[in-house]
């Protein structure tokens, strides 16, 4: 392994570079376009042996990874925002198909405004999409999640593809250091792929077909259970992980000092590592805070989380997304995990950060002073609500 | 933690700066972490940027914009103004490339001048030495190390030179 001090992006090229995807189509757009960047960089100076893509737009960008994947090949496609909007049509195709495609999606605004910071209304909007979707918290666990990803993608009875998520800016242009594995390290950790959902001249099939209401039905149906699946796979995935590369992960969840606490924060991506040094901050002082990071939020960690947040006071989600007219869809998911798992734990929503704007740590603990004082039920950071 | 605020103008390398030490500092071994990033936003040469190191013997959690400071380097002197003694931590320096010598805990440096001599069009480097010597968080080995390791390979003689003059310069 080597270390190197990298951006988030691109330690997740690195990490691609390992995955040896033999297509490549991507179109670029900030926050992510140092991904593509780099990876027409290696494929320039052949340290990477794969068929670089340039596409029109994002919608032919995965409509390409999807003709690759058709065609039995590792695909990987990146985007952002807008970009994952104008693909979304294709989104579906992917997921239909059962096309093992991993993306890597730089988290940011959508307009209008027009903006190009961090927030996660863009892969929050596609949560029914039929993608798996994880959430970095760092360049490191990016890199991995890159390697991660195509492990629990292509498994047959998953067959599902995978965005993974990087905080736009936070994440992707910062540098941290980052352990780079060898490439026998990860061939041994994620073989050549092999499928038999492919075009192939030697046992011809129909592929991409139509499906009537009778039949149609029974494809979602399975394509819901390919997802599902994906746990198991996810905790198979990381074991074998770090018996080769020594780094651990905790499947849907991340958690900190939540076993004895009393408010417990919940929320995903870059923003967690605040929490838990806030957290660390308000303990000194008697007050039993705790943090839960969503590392997947599809599948979605229902039971993982109200397992873990049964006995607290209460928790807040912190999100950096609105339904507009409603509340945060990662709130609205929690809520209905303590719903159904019959968890009589009151619940608050705190959405910030929207457009990159700064959460700051007193922004952090007064979320925690609120939620054991109590407050509304959907607060938006720095904005005063009058009643 | 040790936090450097860089100030620059678009061209001027103050990020590279910030990635340089960050490179520096955790080439030092285990135990050492840092985060380096740009006040983000798009890139136009001459405008101001703003760029971030953040050193710790621990992992660094808050990925925020640092408030307060313990060194403020500032590439371009007309950058410079009283108001930035607010976001210096108490016994923060500003480290500012100029002839003039000014206000108390402000440390100048002719860095232009080492350039010209060394026919470097910035001087970005020169004063990633200056502070290097200035502070000690790293040593000018670190330095150079990161250089080897960051830079196009073109660039390494001319900016090794840099600060290994600039080093010298401030230990005079």
């Amino acid at each position: 392994m080597a270390k190197k001090f990298l951006s988030g992006d691109e330690a997740f090229a690195e990490g691609i570079r390992l995955v040896r995807p033999e297509v490549i189509s991507a179109y670029p757009i900030t926050p992510q376009t140092i991904v593509v960047e780099r990876l027409s960089e290696m494929v320039e100076d052949k340290s990477l042996d794969s068929e670089f893509i340039h596409v029109e737009s994002e919608h032919s960008a995965l409509s390409c990874a999807m003709g690759a994947s058709a065609a039995g090949v590792r695909a990987f496609t990146a985007t952002s925002s807008q970009g994952l909007l104008y693909m979304a049509e294709c989104l579906y195709y992917a997921s239909g198909g059962r096309f093992p495609i991993v993306m890597m999606n730089a988290n940011r605004s959508t307009a209008l405004p027009w903006n190009i910071y961090g927030d996660q209304r863009d892969s929050l909007s596609q949560l029914d999409s039929g993608w798996i979707q994880a959430y970095a918290e760092n360049a490191q666990e990016s890199l991995d999640l890159a390697l991660m990803s195509y492990y629990i993608a292509e498994k047959r009875e998953v067959s599902t593809p995978f965005m993974v998520n990087l905080d736009g800016f936070i994440l992707t242009h910062t540098y941290e250091e980052v352990d780079i594995p060898t490439q026998d390290q990860a061939d041994i950790f994620l073989p050549k792929y092999e499928t038999d959902n492919k075009l192939d001249l030697d046992n011809p099939k129909n592929m991409a077909f139509s499906a009537g209401p009778e039949h149609n039905y029974i494809f979602k149906y399975k394509e819901h259970i390919g997802m599902k699946n994906a746990v198991s796979v996810i905790g198979e995935a990381e074991k074998k992980f770090s018996e080769i590369f020594g780094r651990k992960y905790s499947g849907l969840i991340d958690t900190y000092k939540t076993e004895d606490a009393d408010y417990i924060i919940i929320t995903l991506g870059s923003i967690a590592g605040l929490c838990r040094e806030t957290a660390d901050k308000l303990r000194k002082n008697g007050n039993r805070a705790g943090v839960l990071r969503i590392r997947y939020m599809r599948p979605f960690p229902a039971k993982e989380i109200t397992e873990i947040v049964k006995n607290a006071k209460s928790v807040a989600v912190l999100e950096k997304d609105i339904s507009f007219g409603n509340e945060g869809t990662v709130f609205t998911n929690v809520n209905s995990a303590l719903h159904t798992e019959k968890i009589n734990v009151p619940s608050y929503n705190f959405i910030g950060g929207l457009g990159g704007r700064n959460i700051s740590a007193s922004d952090i603990e007064h979320i925690y002073s609120a939620m054991e004082k109590g407050t509304e039920k959907v607060n938006f950071i720095g904005i005063e609500v009058e009643e | 933690m040790t936090e450097i605020l860089w100030l620059g103008r678009g061209g001027q390398g103050a990020f590279t700066s910030a990635k340089l030490l960050g490179a520096a500092y955790t080439s030092i071994g285990e135990g050492k972490y840092a985060l380096a990033f740009p006040s983000f936003g798009p890139e136009r040469r001459g405008a101001l940027v703003r760029a971030f190191t953040k050193l710790s013997d621990r992992p660094v959690l808050d990925r925020s914009e640092t408030e307060k400071a313990d060194y403020i380097v500032i590439l371009d002197e007309t950058l410079y103004s009283s108001n930035l003694n607010n976001s210096l931590k108490e016994n923060g320096k500003i480290i500012i490339n100029s002839k003039i010598n000014s206000d108390d805990n402000v440390i100048s440096f002719d860095a232009d001048s080492i350039a010209k001599k060394l026919r470097l069009p910035v001087i970005n480097t020169i004063m990633t030495g200056v502070l290097s010597t200035i502070s000690g968080i790293v040593s000018t080995e670190n330095i150079l190390f990161a250089i080897e390791h960051y830079m196009p390979e073109k660039l390494h003689e001319r900016n090794i030179n840099a600060v290994k003059t600039a080093v010298g310069e401030v230990l005079k």
